[in-house]
């Protein structure tokens, strides 16, 4: 029973946390309908600012925050309008923008092995104090009660972003349909752009916290994450970004229900999950059966 | 149609007998038998993506598959290594078979979910639970039945016979229902084109191709892991190569990967990172400015690409 009421409480902290690990790949193929394959690089870049700024400032993680999504938007634009205008305007956007972000993903593993070795690193997880805390009755590192937090914040922010302020509005219309937004008026490649950048500095965020829950961090860990990122939003439901938390959740819950019960096949989880959803549901379970794919 | 024919047939009689003169004249052969390998690779590769769309990010399941699939042959029902050969292509053949439905799913989707099915299958490999069968993460050892000369001369074979099967792809009907379902799936559907068999003959002929590789690779090597068989990279080599070269072409796949290899052998070995970022810029550059690869400089020279 004690193993049982860890197993929840655990899944469900584990799985907010890679309910932000999704949530800027949902939010940016939701704008844009390509699947930004570098995006577990990106988490993996955020998980090496912050190890950096630990290591040779001390700088507390949660400080990390504002400067992982300042640095993500400075670098996010560029690349936006260095690539997208052109892929949305190529035969095969899909397709052709997989293979780029494909490249891209290399390209960025490949510079940070050069920049820091192939080499594992972590962040103690007492950063934050080394009391635990305890709910109904197990106990916890608080450095996971923060990242969750920290989570639920970003899931907030989104949810505040899209439905009360004007961008959201504009946003909404974006992903509802391209053309028409465009055809209203909205400048569909300024909202795209932020959007792109705000995928990426929620990639970098969840890369900030990922020691704590995943433990370490190394460069080569981006494509693995970008799969987990792919069967969570596919099971929350693909270009619905607050869909991402539950999708998050059933992943977390079933991989802690695996790793305490059948632990040797605990790593083939995400994948058979994935491609059990998008062949029996590939709308998502809270989507619309809208995917035109 | 004959005057297509001559081309191919060229194209596969140059190959051959590079191959079967480059021993006496270039010592290093498991450089010359990785070459052909990943030559072999992409022209399986093509006959899905290069004539479907379909693209197979997890192509490497198959190749992984096949190393075990003969290996496991081999090891317990001790036939002899080159029908274990056959038997790798069919162990990936059944894979792919299993993996039809993804065929369902289009684009970026099919190629995640590919990819996917060929993690969950390096993982139900290597898993310790089932080491009296695969010997989970601990490896496989064919030393016993190793002979590194049939080994390269059984793949010769391997690669004529995916070089013969592109060919005829691309000058038959067959060839031309796939191209239609890649432009559009409904019309061609409308036309008349059985879209579901098509597709799926395909896919197992490509599964069957890196089957085959895969199972020659494991008894050249003799000793190999789960992690090398199942190794993304060579799901990433092999796209690169065929984009590179030239999709739904015979020579382009062939170019590319002639090309590309022989740079990666001479420079990059000692520090992958080179190459890894290499390709990476090179994938980005294809996709912005030639998304045909190098075939389709050739064909806007007018000349035949065949």
């Amino acid at each position: 029973m004690n193993l049982f009421a860890y197993t929840i409480i655990a899944g469900v902290m584990y799985g907010i946390f890679f309910g932000l690990v999704g949530l800027g790949l949902n939010i940016v193929f939701g704008v844009l309908k390509m699947i930004n394959l570098a995006h577990g690089d990106f988490i993996m870049l955020g998980s090496f600012l912050a190890y950096w700024l630990y290591t040779l400032l001390g700088v507390n993680p949660l400080l990390v925050i504002p400067i992982a999504v300042a640095t993500f938007f400075l670098v996010g634009f560029p690349l936006y309008y260095a690539f997208v205008p052109r892929l949305l305007r190529s035969k095969d956007p899909e397709m052709l923008s997989f293979i780029l972000f494909f490249g891209a993903s290399q390209v960025i593993e490949a510079v940070i092995i050069f920049a820091f070795g192939n080499n594992q690193r972590s962040i103690p997880s007492d950063v934050f104090g080394s009391s635990g805390f305890v709910i109904f009755g197990q106990r916890f590192p608080i450095a996971w009660l923060i990242t969750t937090l920290v989570a639920l914040a970003a899931f907030g922010f989104v949810y505040w972003y899209l439905r009360h302020t004007r961008m959201g509005y504009a946003t909404r219309a974006v992903m509802a349909n391209r053309d028409e937004a465009m055809l209203s008026g909205i400048d569909v490649n300024r909202i795209s752009a932020f959007v792109f950048c705000m995928g990426l500095a929620l990639a970098a965020i969840a890369g900030v916290f990922s020691f704590f829950i995943i433990g370490s961090s190394s460069p080569s860990m981006g494509p693995e994450l970008t799969t987990v990122s792919f069967a969570i939003i596919v099971l929350g439901s693909l270009g619905n970004p607050l869909g991402t938390i539950l999708g998050g959740l059933i992943y977390g819950v079933a991989v802690m229900f695996m790793q305490s019960y059948f632990s040797s096949w605990a790593d083939i989880l995400p994948y058979v999950l994935l491609i059990a959803v998008m062949l029996i549901r590939p709308e998502g379970l809270v989507g619309k059966a809208a995917r035109s794919a | 149609m004959l005057k297509k024919i001559f081309p191919s047939l060229g194209v596969v009689l140059v190959v051959v007998a590079m191959f079967l003169g480059l021993p006496s004249i270039y010592s290093n052969q498991s450089f010359l038998f990785n070459l052909m390998l990943y030559l072999a690779l992409a022209e399986g590769l093509n006959i899905i993506y290069g004539f479907t769309g379909y693209l197979p990010f997890g192509y490497v399941g198959f190749f992984g598959a096949g190393a075990y699939g003969s290996a496991i042959a081999v090891t317990l029902l001790h036939i002899s290594p080159l029908w274990g050969v056959l038997w790798g292509g069919v162990a990936a053949v059944l894979i792919g078979i299993i993996l039809i439905p993804l065929l369902r799913l289009s684009g970026a989707y099919f190629a995640i979910a590919n990819l996917a099915a060929s993690q969950a299958l390096y993982y139900v490999v290597s898993n310790p639970a089932l080491e009296k069968i695969t010997q989970g993460p601990y490896g496989i050892d064919l030393s016993s039945v190793y002979n590194a000369n049939a080994a390269y001369y059984a793949l010769l074979g391997v690669l004529v016979f995916a070089m013969v099967l592109v060919a005829f792809i691309r000058n038959s009907d067959f060839g031309l229902c796939l191209l239609a379902i890649k432009e559009d799936r409904v019309t061609a559907s409308l036309a008349g084109v059985n879209i579901v068999r098509a597709r799926s003959i395909a896919w197992m002929l490509s599964a069957f191709v890196a089957g085959l590789c895969g199972a020659v690779f494991g008894w050249y090597s003799a000793v190999f892991y789960p992690s090398t068989v199942f190794s993304l990279d060579v799901s990433v080599f092999t796209i690169v190569f065929v984009l590179f070269g030239g999709i739904g072409t015979l020579a382009g796949p062939l170019a590319g990967a002639l090309i590309l290899y022989s740079m990666y052998n001479f420079i990059g070995i000692s520090t992958p990172q080179y190459f890894q970022l290499f390709y990476g810029l090179l994938i980005i550059a294809l996709v912005l400015f030639l998304p045909d690869g190098i075939a389709s400089i050739l064909r806007k020279g007018k000349v035949y690409v065949p």
